[in-house]
């Protein structure tokens, strides 16, 4: 957790430094130590060198070298403290001349066990939903084959994660609504990352709605735009904004499952109502691929003190997973089964399978198989179903089927 | 421009070696015989910050208080800088107050007190909030006699727009560069409010008055020397509304920047266990009856059901307008704003 976000401070300020006239020039990213005020109490350094040379922050922070584009870890010790540093060096040129760029950003490790906050947590992960759709934006307009949407790419990512000022870029008439769609999401997240402490269901929803607007605008343009080259960026946009929104969709589940986690509350429900309510829900996402969801016989009268929020939660990342990960035109089959000890809900699917992925890894956070291809995704499904199992004394268990495809199932004691 | 408000000196039975950080008022309160002296330096001014230590000596008779005020900028300049000795800093800027727990100047105070405070008003258990005050906008009713009372900062502009004659000269607000606090609401305004800059060219072609201190630009907003005073403590504004009616306050309905009054405790203090019980009674602001007016105290939920309510939140990020580059590109943006008239 700690280094994800020391890689993301520390990459959201190189990308702000910039060659001005003569010198370097940068505007230090409030969003940089921001994402790591929300981790914990610790004490923050950073420091930025060129050629070796402090241009700002702590003077006395050691600098290491860095291969372009790689992120170095280290910990050491700092002003009588243990510190954890990522290092990150960018070549830019001034006047014709190349300089390396070292961007150092350290933290303290005193209170990382006790996220002192959970909430503020949440808020940080709103913010790097969105920072994930910045880079991201920023990744697909290096292409520089569409120079407006580059203009706004830009205009997005140099700013980081919190800076949640409309965007400003001239746009030609294709793609105004696009930009008008993306300030809107912008201006939502705001008022979600204000609120979200409250409400972290609805923020989840915030974000994915006005999402959602961003990409059938993208989609939109994409009909209008003549050149290949405009269209291949524009579904360039559109998968980043896929990854974006399911990124910022997974991680705010996360946190709402972690916060739930944390204060359980049981409710005592019919746990094959749930199922077969889930199943139907999801039923239209497999009509997509013409894939059938076919529900097994249920035990009547499955009553269990859960938490029913979370348990539907968990079983639709299941379903999706199986959904995805199944070719077109195959079946899924779901099962509750119960025994003296256990409520069993198994989903086995057609598709590629586990085969001899390690699946405990899998439930890793932002682990993704080598099977997923093109197919997006967030890498948080499975730690999402597995702390939901935890949460509930239970067990998340994944195997291949006899014949072929995956079998998962959620073990929960009653 | 004009700097105004420096309050008189009060020179009690104190020497002061070597100090070479300005001072704007010091007052020694209790015996010259106590048993122990808490020495603070603080940006409150005397008249705020007299009711906290008067109650809080009837409730300790044998304690003297030695009470310095200075800009927090020159506070910074005597802790950061000069490592001077003091028992326990209070400032409005927070970001400053952040910076001396950042860089390890600052030692922890823990008690029931603090741990009833919730978790937004604490940084590390060093950085310890006891008062919310939000920054307004104080207007002369009389200077707006026929005009409607702005109740944004789009709004304001406009007015200013409309009625360059009537405010030009007449519009004051703090002096960024020497001033902790203004650096502290500018800086959280720019980052909440698209209005920000606008309203400081505005400002710069009304040939705004710069100050200190919001106590100064109230004082001339009474005398009338003033029409506006922009981001002015809304604290200290309410404590002199009652006397003056000629004044009005406005709570931006865009944004309004909550300041969080922080107290600290350095490490080289002599009395940290007294500095600390001086906290715990700050926080919970038992004045007495007949004891005058206390700051805002801090209240149980920071939430508010007013969008426009932007709490200002401790924690390293408030070390980004600290950057020497930051600090330095938004200080040139600023005054290129509100220095035009120059050089006309
Ligand atoms: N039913 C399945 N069949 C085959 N592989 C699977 C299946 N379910 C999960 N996986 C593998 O496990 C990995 C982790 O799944 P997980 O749901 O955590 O992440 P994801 O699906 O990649 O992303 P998301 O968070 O968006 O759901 C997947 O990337 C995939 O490789
Ligand atoms: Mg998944």
């Amino acid at each position: 957790m700690q280094d994800n976000i020391l890689a993301a401070s520390t990459t959201s300020i190189a990308e702000a430094v910039r060659a001005e006239r003569n010198t370097l020039g940068l505007e230090l990213p409030y969003a940089a130590l921001s994402m790591l005020g929300a981790i914990s109490d610790d004490r923050v350094f950073y420091r930025v060198a060129q050629n070796g040379l402090t241009l700002t922050g702590y003077d006395d922070l050691p600098i290491d070298v860095s291969d372009e584009a790689e992120i170095l870890f280290k910990t050491e010790a700092f002003r009588s403290a243990v510190i954890r540093s990522a290092t990150l060096t960018r070549k830019i040129s001034v006047d014709g001349r190349l300089n390396d760029v070292t961007v150092t950003v350290a933290q303290t490790r005193e209170g990382l066990g006790e996220i002192s906050a959970r909430i503020s947590l949440i808020a940080l992960l709103v913010g790097l939903g969105f920072f994930v759709l910045a880079v991201s934006l920023s990744a697909f307009a290096t292409g520089r084959t569409l120079r407006p949407l580059d203009v706004l790419a830009n205009a997005v990512s140099r700013r980081g994660p919190s800076d949640l000022r409309p965007v400003k870029a001239e746009a030609p008439t294709e793609i105004v609504p696009l930009v008008t769609a993306l300030n809107r999401f912008i201006e939502r997240l705001e008022t979600s990352l204000t609120r979200s402490e409250d409400f972290i269901a609805e923020a989840a929803h915030r974000v994915r709605t006005p999402l959602a607007t961003v990409r059938a605008q993208a989609e939109i343009a994409l009909r209008r735009v003549e050149r290949p080259e405009n269209k291949t960026a524009l579904r360039q946009m559109i998968r980043a904004v896929d990854e974006s929104s399911r990124s910022a969709g997974q991680l705010l589940d996360h946190a709402m499952v972690t916060f739930r986690a944390d204060h359980m509350e049981f409710d005592t429900v019919d746990l094959s109502a749930l199922v077969a309510d889930t199943v139907e829900r999801l039923a239209p996402l497999g009509d997509l691929k013409d894939i059938s969801l076919r529900l097994g016989t249920m035990p009547s009268n499955a009553m269990l003190k859960c938490d029913p929020i979370l348990i539907q939660n968990a079983l639709r990342n299941i379903i999706d997973n199986a959904i995805k990960y199944s070719p077109g035109d195959s079946d899924i089959d779901i099962a509750l089964t119960a025994d003296d000890a256990h409520y069993t809900i198994t989903v086995r699917d057609e598709g590629i399978g586990f085969s001899d992925m390690k699946t405990s890894e899998l439930a890793r956070r932002f682990s993704r198989g080598p099977n997923v291809g093109e197919i997006v995704g967030s890498g948080l499904g499975l730690t999402i179903c597995k702390e939901v199992a935890i949460a509930h004394g239970g067990t998340l268990e994944m195997k291949d089927n006899p014949g072929r495809g995956g079998c998962v199932s959620l073990v929960l004691p009653h | 421009m004009r700097i105004t408000g420096l309050a008189a000196l009060i020179w009690c039975a104190l020497s002061l070696p070597g100090w070479s950080f300005e001072i704007e008022e010091v007052k020694r309160f209790g015996m010259d015989n106590a048993d122990v002296q808490l020495k603070v330096l603080s940006t409150a001014d005397l008249s705020v910050f007299e009711p906290y230590i008067i109650a809080f000596q009837l409730k300790n008779q044998r304690i003297a208080v030695d009470y310095t005020v200075a800009s927090s900028t020159e506070v910074m300049k005597a802790i950061f800088d000069e490592q001077i000795q003091f028992d326990l800093v209070i400032s409005s800027a927070m970001d400053l107050q952040t910076k001396l727990a950042n860089d390890g100047f600052l030692s922890d105070h823990n008690s029931e007190a603090t741990r009833r405070l919730p978790p937004w008003a604490r940084w590390r258990d060093q950085v310890i909030a006891f008062t919310q005050e939000p920054a307004v906008i104080v207007l002369s009713k009389k200077a707006f006699a026929g005009l409607p009372i702005p109740e944004s900062r789009s709004e304001l502009i406009a007015l200013l727009r409309e009625h360059p004659e009537r405010f030009k000269g007449r519009v004051g607000t703090y002096d960024i560069r020497t001033s902790g606090l203004g650096y502290l609401f500018a800086t959280q305004d720019s980052r909440n409010s698209e209005s920000f800059w606008p309203l400081m060219e505005v400002f710069g072609r009304l040939d705004v008055q710069l100050y200190c201190c919001s106590g100064a630009m109230i004082d001339d907003l009474i005398s009338g020397r003033l029409s506006i005073a922009y981001n002015v403590l809304g604290s200290y504004a309410e404590r002199r509304v009652a006397a003056a009616d000629n004044i009005a306050i406005v709570t931006p309905a865009d944004v309004t920047s909550v300041m969080l009054r922080t107290a600290v405790i350095p490490k080289n203090a002599n009395e940290p266990v007294l500095a600390g019980q001086f906290i715990d009674f700050l926080i919970d602001g038992d004045l007495g009856p007949e004891t005058g007016i206390g700051l805002p105290r801090i209240g149980i939920s920071q939430k508010t059901s007013d969008a426009a309510i932007r709490p200002i939140r401790l924690g390293p990020e408030l070390l980004v307008f600290l950057d020497r580059l930051r600090r330095q590109n938004f200080l040139a943006n600023w005054a290129g704003s509100v220095e035009q008239a120059i050089g006309q």
